[in-house]
Formats: C-alpha cells, sequence, structure tokens
C-alpha cells in the first residue's frame, strides 16, 4: 500500500470539510475498509488521506438498528454481522437479515458496514486487477465481453458487464429503502436511485455526489420476506444469482410481491413482470408459481459464458418467494 | 460524476497522466454549483470564527507510534497508517500464528478475535484496532496449558500441513465464546470463512463439536 493520512473527524461536518477543503487533494472514505484496503493492496487507488467514518454519529442514532413506529432504522456503521443478527429486521424484514447472513463470512460480516457494503466496487476481475485499464478504469475496452465472463451480467445494455456486488442492495429495494445523506445538496436518496446503469456513467456505480457522506439508511417492514441464493459453495461465495422476495398474503394466494434480483445486472435488478405475474398465484400450485417465476428472464441478454444464470435465476426467484411465505426449500 | 467516495478519479495512472488531482480540478471548476454549494453546506455546520476546516485527528503519512492491546498486553510500536494489523502482529511484534495466505480476506488464515469477533487481520488498519483487546493464537493457552480447541485439534489430528490452522482454531474459539454448544450445521457457519487447501475439514469439525463437549458426529477420514 502506498502511504496515506488516517484521519478521525470528530463529527459529519468535519468529514465532510475533509473531503471538500484544501488540505488534502485525494481524500478516501472509509467504512470497515474491507472494499478500501483490496483496492489500495491492489494500487487501484492512491489516496493522500483515508478517513474513517465508523465513529460517526447521526442525530437520532442510537443502537446499530432500530424502530421507531413503522420505520427501520440501519446506522451507516452497522455491522453486517449486527444486521444480519438483528431481532428487529429478522421479524420485520427478514430479507434484509437473511441477504446480509448469506454474504461473505463471518470475518468480512464483523467488519463490513451497511453503507461500505452499498458503496463497494464491482467484483470484475478485469476491474480488480491493475494490470486491466478497461473501460470502467477510463481505458478503451471492456476485457470482459469477449473474455471471461462468467460470473458477469445477463441485463444490462453495457458497456461495462459488471453484476453490482452488493447483496444488502435489492433487499432494501424492495423494503421502500431511503438512503440519508450529509454534506450535498439533498438530506436523502431512495435506494432505487443510488445506482446507475454504465450506460449513464461508467466510472462509477452510484449517484453520491463528492463531499456526501451515508448517514443511516430507513425502510419499511417487510415481515414477509425472503431471500436465495445460488453460489459455486454455498457456506462462502459470491451468489451466481439471488433474490429477494416481499409478499402480501391472502392465506396461501398472493395478493401482491416485490422481486429484486442480485448478481445478475449492474444495478439491482427489479423484477416488475414477475411481481405482476405472481399476484394471483397460489403458492400451493407450483406450476403457476414456476410459470411466474419463469418471466424473471425476460429481456436478458447472457454473454458468452453466462447463459447458466438463465436457468439459475428463476429457481433463486421462487425459492425466495417460498422462503417468504416460510414454505420449506428444497436444498 | 466523479465523486469523492468512488474513487473512479483517484487513479494514480489517470493522476499522474493529466498531473492533475481532483483539488486542482475542483478548484479550477470553483464556480461549479455542486462545489459552491458543498463549501457552503460546510462552512453552515460550523461555528462562527472557526475556520473552514474543523478538529480532525490526522495522523501519519509517515510512521507515528501506535498502542495495541494483543493478548493482554498494551504494546506500543511504530506504524505508518498504511500497516494492516496482520503485518503490525507479525513484522512489528513477532507474533507469527496469525498467517498471511490470500492477504485479501478470503481465506481466514490470518484470523485473530478483536472484542469477541472473529476478523480477518490481513484487511484491517492496525490503526483501527486501537483500543480493542487483539487475541492472537499466541493468546489462547493459559497458564502454559493449551485452549480446548486447540487441544481436540491435536486429539483429532485437525489439520494436514498446518497452515490454515491457527485460522480454524480462532474461529472455533471465536464461536464456542459465543455460542458454547453449537451445531454441526452453526459450526460450518462459523468456519465458512476458513479455507484449507486440504481435506481436513470433517476432523476440524469433530474437533470443534468435541471441544465442546459434543460427541463426534462423523467419522473420521480413514487413516487420520
Ligand atoms: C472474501 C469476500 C467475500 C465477499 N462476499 C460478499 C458477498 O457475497 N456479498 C456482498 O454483498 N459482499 C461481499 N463481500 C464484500 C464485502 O461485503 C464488502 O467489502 C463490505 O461490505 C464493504 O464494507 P466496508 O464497511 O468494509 O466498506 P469500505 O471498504 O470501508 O468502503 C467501501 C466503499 O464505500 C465508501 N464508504 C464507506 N462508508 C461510507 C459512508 N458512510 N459514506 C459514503 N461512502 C462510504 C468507501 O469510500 C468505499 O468506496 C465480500 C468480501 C470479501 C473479502
Ligand atoms: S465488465 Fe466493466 S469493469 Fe469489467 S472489464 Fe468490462 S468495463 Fe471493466
Ligand atoms: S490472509 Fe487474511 S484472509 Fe487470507
Ligand atoms: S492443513 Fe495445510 S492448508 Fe490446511
Amino acid at each position: 500500500m502506498n502511504p496515506f493520512s488516517l484521519a478521525r473527524p470528530k463529527d459529519h461536518a468535519a468529514t465532510h470539510a475533509l473531503l471538500t477543503g484544501r488540505r488534502f487533494s485525494l481524500p478516501l472514505l472509509k467504512g470497515g475498509g474491507m472494499d478500501v484496503v483490496d483496492h489500495l493492496k491492489e494500487g487501484l487507488w492512491k489516496p493522500d488521506v483515508v478517513i474513517d467514518t465508523r465513529h460517526l454519529r447521526a442525530p437520532g442514532a442510537s443502537a446499530p438498528i432500530s424502530k421507531d413506529g413503522q420505520t427501520i432504522r440501519i446506522e451507516a456503521w452497522a455491522t453486517m454481522s449486527e444486521i444480519a443478527a438483528s431481532d428487529i429486521l429478522l421479524k420485520d424484514a427478514p430479507c434484509v437479515a437473511h441477504a446480509v447472513g448469506s454474504a461473505a463470512s463471518p470475518q468480512v460480516r464483523n467488519v463490513g458496514t451497511a453503507a461500505g457494503n452499498l458503496l463497494q466496487r464491482p467484483r470484475c476481475w478485469y476491474y480488480r486487477n491493475e494490470q486491466f485499464q478497461c473501460l470502467k478504469k477510463g481505458g478503451g475496452t471492456c476485457f470482459a465481453f469477449e473474455g471471461e465472463n462468467k460470473f458477469h451480467a445477463i441485463f444490462g445494455e453495457g458497456p461495462c458487464y459488471i453484476v453490482h456486488p452488493s447483496n444488502l442492495a435489492p433487499a432494501l429495494c424492495i423494503t421502500d429503502a431511503v438512503v440519508h445523506l450529509h454534506g450535498g445538496k439533498r438530506a436523502s436518496l431512495p435506494i432505487t436511485d443510488l445506482y446507475h446503469t454504465p450506460d449513464k456513467g461508467i466510472r462509477t456505480e452510484h449517484n453520491l455526489e463528492p463531499g456526501e457522506i451515508v448517514t443511516h439508511i430507513t425502510l419499511s417492514p417487510a415481515p414477509v420476506s425472503g431471500f436465495y441464493a445460488i453460489k459455486e459453495k454455498q457456506s462462502f461465495d459470491w451468489p451466481l444469482a439471488f433474490a429477494c422476495a416481499a409478499l402480501q398474503l391472502d392465506g396461501s394466494t398472493i395478493r401482491s410481491a416485490r422481486v429484486c434480483a442480485g448478481a445478475v445486472a449492474p444495478v439491482p435488478w427489479l423484477l416488475p413482470g414477475v411481481d405482476a405475474a405472481l399476484k394471483g398465484v397460489d403458492l400451493d400450485d407450483d406450476k403457476a408459481l414456476r410459470a411466474a417465476c419463469a418471466k424473471a428472464t425476460e429481456g436478458a441478454r447472457p454473454l458468452s459464458q453466462n447463459a447458466y444464470k438463465l436457468t439459475m435465476l428463476p429457481v433463486a426467484v421462487r425459492r425466495a418467494v417460498l422462503m417468504a411465505a416460510g414454505k420449506k426449500v428444497e436444498a | 460524476m466523479v465523486s469523492s467516495n468512488d474513487p473512479g478519479w483517484n487513479n494514480g495512472k489517470d493522476a499522474g497522466k493529466d498531473g492533475v488531482s481532483r483539488r486542482s480540478f475542483m478548484v479550477t471548476l470553483g464556480a461549479s454549483a455542486a462545489a459552491a454549494s458543498l463549501s457552503q453546506a460546510a462552512q453552515a455546520a460550523l461555528p462562527k470564527g472557526q475556520d473552514a476546516q474543523p478538529e480532525s485527528d490526522v495522523r501519519g503519512p509517515g510512521e507515528t507510534s501506535l498502542t495495541l492491546n494483543v493478548n493482554g498486553q498494551s504494546r506500543t510500536i511504530k506504524a505508518e497508517p498504511a500497516t494492516t494489523l496482520l503485518d503490525a502482529l507479525r513484522q512489528k511484534m513477532g507474533l507469527t500464528g496469525p498467517k498471511e495466505i490470500c492477504d485479501r480476506g478470503a481465506c481466514g488464515g490470518c484470523s485473530v478475535i478483536i472484542n469477541g469477533n472473529l476478523v480477518a487481520s490481513c484487511m484491517m488498519l492496525a490503526a483501527d484496532a486501537e483500543g480493542a483487546a487483539i487475541t492472537t493464537i499466541e493468546g489462547l493457552s493459559k497458564d502454559g496449558a493449551l485452549d480446548p480447541v486447540q487441544e481436540s485439534f491435536i486429539r483429532h489430528d485437525a489439520l494436514q500441513c498446518g497452515y490454515c490452522t491457527p485460522g480454524f482454531v480462532m474461529a472455533g474459539r471465536a464461536l464456542l465464546d459465543k455460542k458454547p454448544k453449537p451445531t454441526l450445521a452453526e459450526i460450518k457457519k462459523a468456519l465458512s470463512g476458513n479455507i484449507c487447501r486440504c481435506g481436513t475439514y470433517t476432523n476440524v469439525f469433530n474437533a470443534i463439536l468435541e471441544a465442546s463437549g459434543q460427541p463426534p458426529v462423523m467419522d473420521s477420514a480413514p487413516g487420520a
């Protein structure tokens, strides 16, 4: 790692001042540092100051996860382990707890934070390797398009084919989550506006402005919600495809559904076609359920090595729906 | 739009090529709405009479002294902010129990316990562990007696070459501290971040079951 200064600002205003002031030219925020340190080790980023944020407390912050009326709140600094084990989330938004509990390993979850998980950069191996100056890093080529793209996107128009790496983001997309910010022109941003597709800007995945700091996230309860991921190694690996589903049930009939897929597109991938098809489906009518979930791949355009995800995604969606309803899912 | 949080701009090659940093870029575009409103927000947040650089504890980039509480002892070293906890332990303190294997948070070989939580010391800045209770494998034995997890690993021959073993033992210890009688499924989950090139997992699971006072549930590997 190149040398850098390490700052612990006393509050959000001081953090903002370090980000925008004259003292440092290449400031970099850090949560747990899991993704930051990876970039520093690979020589992808060369900040002159790394700014720790974990000790910063937004007004009203109490526990890492809290609930006030019908609003659930996750602090930016809440660790993934705290999210996964939160009684509030396990009861009121299980898809969030399970999505995060399924991510990475205990070592990563004990350190990685909510904000850092949302803002982590993609895992595309060309992006992560200093040797490849791909489109995302200001070069002229997407090496994945003609190269090794087994773990890449099946949705989106390019010209970059990353999958968004966050397990948390898709779960927040079906729970009306809002990301709260300090230091910019706006106080908050709906999670569904946090990310953009590569055609709208290839260098970054999110829409934060320079100097904006995530302080906390709020979301609405989705007690009938679930998550399912398919991985090469089920206990610990990046998902090949996953889905989060939130349902409203009338007995065993789906009154309404919201489904968001992950690891298949450069942004969390909402599936309105599946939502519509699931409406009115009886969970015990497996044929109808499978037919509705098959809509998940509508519009997909796989690359040379990842058509297998077309088979996987409807399975992940169906199992997420069954998990949401508390039904048994075959292993 | 480039963002200070997402340093598409913070690419060494870019900065070198154009010779422009984000700072000079921002200064050049000093009148841009974003920059203007941002600095106004910063000013507004400050009490009158203070300049635009409120207090921040800043150290480095060179070596500064750093005090870590390792295995119950307070130890002060000189280290740059860019020093990982693993390097501080291995190179500055001579604690070579935690191993550097993947160096990217993916294998668990460097695992230590911090305030009761298992972490990958290769991915943590040493300065981030300041003020916390750090336990390495060297700190598990008490008064010359091995930890029950260590004893059990030996009894079950839960290793081949042994390079990954300190990480596995720490993962087992961290689990038992939180859950004295874990199920096999819980053991598998707790050890999922520890990866070994050999096939000794069965013996590892049995060792942890036994260390928690439960009978081994799986046959040991042939020859073990
Ligand atoms: C082996 C391994 C497996 C993994 N598997 C998965 C997986 O399956 N699913 C998954 O989702 N993740 C996975 N991860 C990624 C991991 O979850 C993320 O690296 C972690 O969540 C990042 O959180 P952090 O707090 O450490 O972020 P940091 O590394 O500290 O920061 C990440 C980014 O967020 C920015 N940032 C941090 N805090 C703020 C803030 N408050 N405001 C504005 N910007 C901020 C930083 O500037 C940086 O750009 C894995 C990682 C490893 C090493
Ligand atoms: S998918 Fe994106 S990050 Fe990966 S090589 Fe192509 S442009 Fe680069
Ligand atoms: S060396 Fe730290 S996790 Fe592999
Ligand atoms: S015992 Fe050799 S790597 Fe695990």
